[in-house]
């Protein structure tokens, strides 16, 4: 049983320079994800933003609507550039009730590599079990309704025909 | 039904809280490998005494993650597979948001023009 890391493999069919410039450069990054940066990614930098509905997809973005104008925040770890960018953040931070900046925060890493049809992206997380304990049973007490929405919605989203 | 939600939430604080200790994880991993086990089995290959064990066992139990039955001279411990699931379930939340964006990024890499 791991309890520290998430790791998540995708083949994106997209060129290497199209999927590191999505994920390596702040606006690119902040439209899929939904969040304006107020600057770019520099490495070993905090970098500040708000949450906004994503570009890429309506539905999602009805659910961010709410979350819209939240602060964001992360600190660019590394930029090694067509091969790796990562950076820590408390993660999927978005309650404004909670105070999260005295937690640790985890380490986000995403890795590209060349594939025969596109590029093989690996997004990992890890260093969740440096976060109290206390917080990662509240984290879900807190949010119950709003993930299970989420999740419907995102399976409902997946559903859909590529 | 509050009230209900708030009891259930301090048991999984606990929950957590049992599992914030790499002995207990590995007792943990050690049950379900193969359980139940007897204290003396589950001392074996650790570097701690029994009597530690035995607290860190008492520990779990508390938090709802074990539990025990006397068999003759001895006590079995097992593990109760509902409270690790539900500790399971934070990051299971967490990777269901890395799920949706990523499906994001799939959209905005292969069908969004720069």
């Amino acid at each position: 049983m791991n309890t520290d890391r998430i790791e998540k493999k995708v083949l994106l069919k997209a060129s290497r320079e199209r999927v590191w410039r999505a994920i390596s450069e702040a606006d690119q990054f902040g439209r899929w994800f939904g969040v304006d940066f107020d600057g770019p990614f520099v490495a070993g930098e905090p970098l500040s933003g708000r949450i906004v509905p994503t570009q890429v997809d309506p539905e999602v973005a009805k659910l961010q609507a709410p979350h819209a104008g939240q602060p964001f925040a992360i600190v660019v770890d590394a930029i090694e550039p067509m091969q790796r960018f990562a950076f820590r953040w408390h993660p999927f931070a978005i309650d404004p009730a909670l105070d999260y900046s005295r937690e640790e925060m985890t380490l986000v890493e995403f890795l590209l590599e060349d594939a025969d049809d596109g590029v093989l992206l690996t997004i990992r997380e890890s260093g969740f079990d440096r976060i109290p304990l206390a917080r990662r049973a509240q984290a879900f007490a807190a949010n119950d309704g709003g993930w299970a929405h989420q999740s419907r919605l995102i399976a409902k989203y997946l559903a859909l025909p590529a | 039904m509050k009230r209900a939600a708030a009891a259930r939430s301090a048991e999984t604080a606990r929950a957590f809280s049992a599992l914030g200790d790499a002995t207990r994880l590995r007792i943990v991993n050690r049950l379900a490998g193969g359980g139940p086990l007897s204290i003396v089995r589950l001392t074996q290959g650790n570097a701690i005494s029994r009597q530690a064990v035995t607290k860190h066992l008492r520990a779990l139990e508390h938090a709802g993650l074990v539990r025990s039955r006397r068999a003759g001279r001895e006590r079995l411990w097992q593990l109760e597979a509902q409270r690790l699931a539900d500790a399971r379930r934070y990051l299971d939340r967490i990777s269901d948001q890395w799920d949706a964006a990523i499906a994001r990024l799939r959209a905005f890499v292969e069908d969004e023009p720069e």
